[in-house]
């Protein structure tokens, strides 16, 4: 699985850190910077939770089986 | 490309204008049905270019404030808040004003608490009556839901410095937002009359608050309005005026307050109308608090089927039926052409309701944002009770967290029922800013403990 963002639609809202810190974090722009784009699958519910309730729907997570193959 | 056509009726002097003071929503389904996705009315003068369905609302709500302008669509707006203030700065102003700290994750817990215990305030006198209370729904929530927002977005010592005059004051403001302000935001109407005067009410609340700060030894931790009179200019004197923070504490609760009120207004209207999903949402909190957790807890949390409930109140009755921008510069969607200095609309009433995307689209079925269906999800342009796309609600999840809290308390301790027929509550569109009707009347009594 790897987690997607937006630049165009993030505004900076920041609650995808609150729901995923490992995973998310922000920038000195003000917008989300991804630490690590194919989170393992202890962090999936997080990051599920972190795509839900981001308020701009910046975030998505694209299921790549050859990313999770490597 | 062609230009969008023109919806029947407008023979008015300003146009649509007057059909839009009285049966927006009707006019602009009538520019659905006749036009399609992209149509058109007239306001005062200027072509309001409206817009339904996913594809042009997608268009619509990733367009930068560089092409589609907040701004000057909003007139109503400036002599509510004051010069300086929101809508009256240029878009990079206002893009740092939104982003607000107050409203970022990381406070939310703290947020949580303090509406929970504002909820346990404000129903502190329904435990002493002998009988069932009865309240009245605008008033009642439009009251709370200002001690909520100055709390969490001001400070819980200003808000413990405010009583219901400021709500009262506040609900004028809100009340001067008629359509009329497209041909004049000063125009001599009674709503107008009272926006001015209500605002120098607030004005000189604050005033009197600020002399009381300044007069006393400082008590507590310090808020915003200490922050903000500690500030001096270059001369040393105050930095701003009272009426310069008093327009920023307006425009900081006005997005919040209306539109959350509302929610929770019709949220339990919904549930008293359909018993089957009262039930059920009273045994959900039920069981999640069975626990002994705590509001502050839960409210951050997924609360499934509460949650599908609010959605389908905010679907089915969006505090904002129209967002309007205004075109900097010729442009063209779906195929017709935008003029600049076109009015350009999306519209949460005809979009939430498109039966394409929502079956059974007027009915309330709090069951279509479960999984599978999340029909939320699942059309996030035009599932667009908070809009969409860089505009969305910058307060959607402080929405929902204090839309959960509010009503965990309330449903876990008390009982409530219509004191109206179900079908006399609707809204008040005679001005842009939409509100429920009065009378709107229920009754609620401490809950019976359960057997």
């Amino acid at each position: 699985m790897r987690v997607v963002a937006d630049l165009e639609l993030c505004q900076g809202h920041a609650e995808c850190t609150v729901e995923a810190p490992a995973v998310f974090a922000l920038s000195n722009d003000n917008h989300v910077t991804i630490l690590i784009d194919t989170p393992p699958g202890e962090m999936v519910d997080a990051v599920t939770n972190a795509v839900r309730y981001c308020p701009t729907h910046a975030l998505r997570m694209e299921h790549t089986e050859r990313i999770e193959e490597d | 490309m062609t230009t969008p056509s023109m919806v029947s009726g407008g023979g008015g002097e300003h146009g649509h204008l007057e059909e839009l003071r009285t049966d927006p929503i009707g006019l602009m389904q009538r520019v659905h049905d006749e036009c399609g996705e992209v149509g058109s009315f007239t306001l005062a003068g200027r072509t309001v270019v409206m817009l339904s369905g996913a594809e042009v609302n997608e268009w619509y709500f990733r367009m930068p404030d560089e092409v589609l302008d907040q701004a000057a669509a909003y007139p109503f707006m400036t002599p509510i808040f004051g010069k300086g203030v929101i809508f009256d700065a240029p878009p990079e102003r206002r893009k740092e004003m939104l982003q607000t700290q107050a409203l970022r994750g990381p406070q939310m817990r703290g947020h949580a608490e303090t509406i929970a215990s504002e909820v346990e305030r404000a129903v502190a006198g329904w435990d002493a009556q002998d009988g069932p209370t009865e309240i009245d729904l605008l008033d009642w929530f439009a009251e709370l839901t200002i001690y909520t927002s100055s709390a969490c977005l001001i400070g819980k010592k200003f808000r413990a410095e405010l009583d219901e005059r400021f709500a009262h004051l506040y609900h004028d403001l809100e009340r001067g937002t008629d359509a009329i302000a497209y041909v004049d935001p000063y125009a001599p109407i009674e709503s107008f009359r009272r926006r001015d005067a209500a605002r120098i009410g607030l004005v000189e609340l604050v005033e009197g608050i600020m002399a009381n700060r300044a007069n006393q030894a400082d008590a507590g931790a310090a808020d915003l309005l200490d922050v903000l009179m500690s500030l001096r200019d270059e001369s040393g004197n105050a930095r701003f005026t009272a009426d310069e923070i008093t327009g920023m504490f307006i425009g900081m609760m006005f997005a919040g307050h209306h539109t959350t009120s509302g929610t929770a207004a019709w949220t339990l209207i919904e549930l008293l109308r359909h018993p089957d999903e009262m039930a059920a949402v009273v045994s959900e909190l039920d069981e999640l608090y069975a626990d002994g957790s705590s509001v502050s807890h839960q409210a951050l949390r997924e609360i499934p089927r509460l949650e599908s409930v609010v959605k389908e109140a905010l679907r089915l009755h969006p505090p904002l039926i129209l967002l309007l921008r205004v075109a900097t510069e010729d442009l063209e969607v779906g195929g017709f052409a935008i003029r600049k200095g076109d009015l350009v609309a999306a519209t949460p009433a005809v979009s939430n309701r498109l039966p394409s995307d929502f079956p059974d689209a007027s009915a309330f079925v709090p069951e279509r944002y479960l999984a599978p269906r999340r029909e939320d999800d699942v059309n996030p342009w035009t599932w667009i009770p908070f809009g969409g796309g860089r505009h969305r609600c910058v307060g959607a999840a402080f929405a929902m967290m204090q839309l959960k809290a509010i009503f965990s308390v309330l449903l876990r301790r008390y009982t409530f029922e219509l004191a109206q027929p179900p079908d006399t509550y609707r809204n008040d569109h005679s001005k842009m800013v939409v509100q429920l009707q009065q009378p709107c009347r229920a009754r609620v009594r401490p809950r019976e403990p359960s057997a």
